[in-house]
């Protein structure tokens, strides 16, 4: 796979040099969108009609903002499930989330998502964990901005 | 633009199925009932990222309106009862936001920017 300009995978983690470094790159399908606009609720036009997304001035399906959860999420999920980290799954909880868009993201495009970890904290009787994703789209134009704050109890 | 915005969802037996198939996140305790009380879960609970779509979706008719969105999440969302998202200008296009289910706040601290 080609990186692209811009791309370049964030240093090794102090404190966890080894640690799983996310890079993953997402094909967004038209059924994709339209099935997780469906699981949401989101029933804009340009997000089901292919017509309606065109006449709106874009090649395909438009993307919900939060699909950014499921591109970057394959980049992310070795990071977060990283043995080093010691993160047991079916005591993590999402404790927050932090967003900024870009570009939209359309049917057809590739989304190339890197993800790092970047600390972590105990509060009372919870570990805090904290990762960053950036995606880029085949154009290396910024398409979202993650900070992903999740919850060990 | 700069109004404040409420709308009040009630997600169905069955979104977090749909929630996981659409997203990839199979995590158990969204799923199964009895392995979500075996981790000290009442049942099995929504999707976080599910409850902070309802609030992007509330943040303007145009899904393409939202420039950035960060929550906190805190109460344990539930199936099958009613949540309400709310949206305070604070002028500029940003907003404070929140969504409440029986006076649990599942997503508090929430701040939406819209692209002027």
């Amino acid at each position: 796979m080609i990186d692209r300009q811009g791309m370049t995978s964030p240093p090794p983690h102090p404190d966890h040099p080894t640690l799983a470094r996310g890079h993953d790159t997402y094909l967004v399908g038209r059924e994709k969108i339209r099935e997780y606009a469906t699981a949401i609720g989101e029933t804009a036009p340009i997000c089901h009609d292919v017509e309606a997304a065109r006449a709106a001035g874009f090649a395909d399906l438009v993307a919900p903002p939060m699909f950014a959860a499921v591109y970057s999420w394959r980049a992310l999920e070795p990071v977060v499930l990283d043995p080093e980290l010691g993160i047991n799954f079916a005591r993590l909880v999402h404790g927050g989330q932090e967003f900024t868009w870009g570009e939209p993201v359309v049917a057809g495009d590739e989304i190339t998502t890197e993800a790092a970890f970047l600390d972590q904290a105990k509060r009372a009787d919870i570990m805090v964990y904290r990762f960053s994703s950036r995606s880029h789209n085949q154009r290396g134009e910024l398409v979202c901005e993650g900070t992903w704050t999740n919850l060990v109890r | 633009m700069d109004e404040p915005r409420s709308v009040k969802v009630t997600p169905d037996r069955y979104v977090t199925y749909r929630y996981a198939g659409a997203s990839g996140d199979f995590n158990p305790i969204h799923l199964d009932d009895e392995f979500a009380r075996s981790v000290e879960l009442p049942g099995k609970i929504l999707h976080g990222l599910w409850t902070m779509a309802q609030v992007a979706r509330t943040a303007s008719d145009d899904p393409l309106a939202l420039k950035s969105l960060s929550v906190q999440f805190r109460g344990i969302g539930v199936p099958e009862k009613e949540i309400e998202i709310t949206f305070k200008p604070r002028g500029d296009g940003e907003f404070d936001c929140e969504a409440v289910q029986d006076s649990n706040k599942l997503v508090r601290r929430g701040r939406a920017v819209l692209k002027l």
